[in-house]
């Protein structure tokens, strides 16, 4: 059994010129693949930042610790003071900041690839707006617990995110129409979360909205964990999809004449969209902007084809362990949920993308 | 699979008709038995029968909106039958798991999107799909195919470049490129020619020429242009309001008569100066 990698680029004879370098692995005949060069870089500079951020992140606070302690801690060669500040009080906001981060590049990166639009990502389509209906209710009507309102905010994205899919559906869900759908969808309860919050007592309207805010503040280790391995199996699940989801940009009619089942694939692919934006909206409240953004911010590094799964999801820890940084430091010591941080990026971010766009289609 | 010329004369020879009481000898790769289709409620075409004799260069017909596409559709299962069944090499199309198929039958669409910053070897590589497994995504095989594909199509010199930055010919050159590094025995190819200029239908068309010749692949093909249709065409079906009029080599489908008839132009046939296949010249009806 050899195992043998070689690199191919330019024009050399009798392999194909991909414009590119690729990474070309064959074991025997079993197994073999094909990845972008490009796009390995891109992964390994972005998990790279990831870690510098994180570390920053660790040594950040009331407590001050330097990077190198922080990263020694974690390393368990610190003090025990340092390694209780690092391990137990940050590590876990730091790395849930990763993880969701993760699973919102990848639904962003699943909605746009399935709507072909760089505007189809779950915040825009109202699974947001209509998670913060469900926790509204749950915090309003039950009084609920932590749990509770996670579970009323998963319920209300759910049940969004297919009120959605179903006006949208005439033989089979066309793109623009979604996009079209969702904003509508996601404006009406939009108002409905304004009513409900005018109407509530105010104690329980400031802590609707400090949970619509988004927000990591308050992060333990008994949380992270079940969200981990939620995440993980949903990535996995979407990364076993990935080649069809590629296929499916090129239209139903290309797809399905490749073998692709166009309609249970892109259902399959939208339940696993749907579910990693719901876990991140559940453990931590809405958070714009990233599924939006980390796909196409992905697509401008890599130059690859249509839109790409891991390198969005290293982008999404990224852009999620960054902002958290910045809602931590901007005005310290006052802590601003991250959701905020990511509302204002996400908004120049969109005019931008809108401007493009316009200009674009013309 | 392969057929001998001699044999595939033979299949053509025996024309099928409308609920056929001789039976080829040779089964025909593809045939539908009485399928009646259509979009929603309104149905296009009722109690079809077709077949596709192995090894032809088969062109389907027609005027707009007869129920070419529809047809096409049907025969590569983009478009389930409300009743009656397409048959694929002996077999139900719909028996057969959807990869299967696929190692069998391309199709080349209408409309197919390119997505944003693909190249040109990347798209070919992705009719390669049906072959792959779970781990296998670039064996041997598949670059081989790829690089064969590209050959046929010249397309390789220009494997490299963005699919979005290529002139019509060459990104439709490119897209036939896909359907034949699937390597299956069967192409069906829905108004390839379309959006082309003359040089380039030409072009495209004697390449689809070759693969039936000399890669033993039976093609199906929708065009609009009837002299084309008979200089390329081994088997001719002719349609109309949904239904085949005529079916056959094409000295016998092209005639005055059908022309008039199914696409309502007066018209002369003479035989083309170049190949002696049916060239039908437009009448004016001046008084």
């Amino acid at each position: 059994m050899t195992m043998q990698i070689d690199r191919v680029g330019g024009r050399t004879n009798g392999t194909v010129d991909f414009g590119r370098s690729h990474f070309i692995w064959r074991r025997t005949d079993l197994a073999s693949t094909r990845v972008p060069v490009r796009s390995v870089v891109v992964c390994g500079v972005l998990a790279l930042v990831a870690f510098g951020v994180t570390l920053i992140s660790l040594s950040t606070g009331d407590f001050d610790v330097s990077v190198a302690e922080a990263a020694r801690a974690l390393f368990g060669t610190a003090s025990s003071q340092v390694e209780l500040v690092v391990t137990q009080w940050r590590l876990p906001r730091v790395l849930l900041a990763l993880v969701l981060g993760g699973a919102l590049g990848v639904s962003g990166a699943i909605f746009q690839s399935i709507t072909r639009n760089p505007l189809g990502s779950p915040d825009i389509i109202g699974f947001n707006v209509g998670a913060y209906t469900g926790a509204i209710a749950v915090i309003m009507l039950l009084r609920g617990n932590y749990l509770q309102i996670a579970g009323g905010a998963l319920a209300g994205g759910l049940l969004t995110a297919f009120a959605v899919y179903l006006l949208a559906f005439k033989k089979g869900v066309q793109g623009f129409r979604l996009i079209i759908v969702g904003i509508a969808v996601s404006a009406l309860l939009g108002s409905v979360n304004t009513w409900m919050l005018i109407k509530a007592d105010l104690m329980w309207a400031m802590s609707a909205a400090v949970w619509g805010a988004g927000s990591l503040n308050e992060t333990s280790w008994t949380q992270f964990y079940p969200v981990l391995a939620l995440t993980l199996l949903l990535v996995a699940l979407a990364l076993a999809l990935a080649t069809r989801m590629q296929l499916l940009e090129m239209g139903d009619d290309a797809a399905r004449s490749l073998g692709v089942r166009a309609e249970p694939a892109r259902v399959s692919l939208v339940v696993v969209g749907v579910a990693l934006t719901a876990v991140a909206t559940a453990a931590a409240g809405p958070i714009a902007f990233v599924s939006l953004a980390a796909p196409q911010l992905v697509r401008r590094l890599t130059k690859g084809a249509g839109i790409e799964l891991l390198p969005s999801a290293f982008m999404g820890m990224v852009l999620l362990v960054a902002s958290d940084l910045i809602a931590q430091r901007a005005f310290a010591p006052a802590q601003l949920p991250v959701g905020v941080v990511t509302v204002s990026l996400g908004g120049i971010y969109l005019v931008w993308l809108l401007a493009r766009e316009a200009r674009r289609r013309k | 699979m392969s057929l001998g010329r001699q044999d595939v004369k033979t299949v053509e020879a025996f024309e099928v008709t409308k609920g056929a009481a001789s039976k080829p000898e040779i089964e025909p790769r593809l045939r539908a038995d009485g399928i009646t289709v259509g979009y929603d409620q309104r149905i296009i075409s009722k109690d079809l029968d077709v077949s596709i004799p192995a090894g032809s260069f088969t062109v389907i017909v027609g005027p707009n909106a007869c129920g070419k596409s529809t047809l096409l559709r049907a025969l590569s299962r983009l478009l389930a039958p409300s009743s009656g069944q397409v048959v694929l090499d002996g077999k139900l199309i719909s028996s057969y798991p959807a990869k299967e198929v696929s190692r069998r039958l391309g199709l080349l669409p209408q409309t197919s999107i390119a997505p944003d910053g693909i190249r040109v070897a990347d798209l070919v590589a992705r009719g390669r799909y049906p072959h792959q497994k779970l781990f296998q995504h670039w064996s041997r095989r598949d670059e081989a195919a790829v690089i064969r594909a590209m050959e046929a199509t010249a397309t390789t010199e220009i494997s490299h470049r963005l699919v979005d930055e290529l002139s019509g010919g060459q990104s439709q050159r490119v897209w036939v490129a896909m359907v034949l590094a699937q390597e299956t025995p069967l192409i069906l190819l829905d108004e390839p020619t379309t959006f082309l200029d003359v040089a380039h239908q030409m072009e495209i068309l004697e390449l689809f020429r070759t693969l039936n010749k000399d890669g033993d692949r039976t093609l199906v093909a929708v065009l609009h242009d009837l002299n084309q249709a008979s200089r390329y065409a081994s088997h001719m079906i002719a349609m109309q309001d949904g239904q085949i009029v005529a079916q056959g080599p094409p000295k016998t489908v092209i005639t005055a008569e059908l022309v008039e008839d199914v696409f309502n132009l007066p018209c002369l046939i003479i035989d083309d100066p170049v190949t002696g296949t049916p060239l039908v010249i437009p009448r004016v009806s001046r008084t």
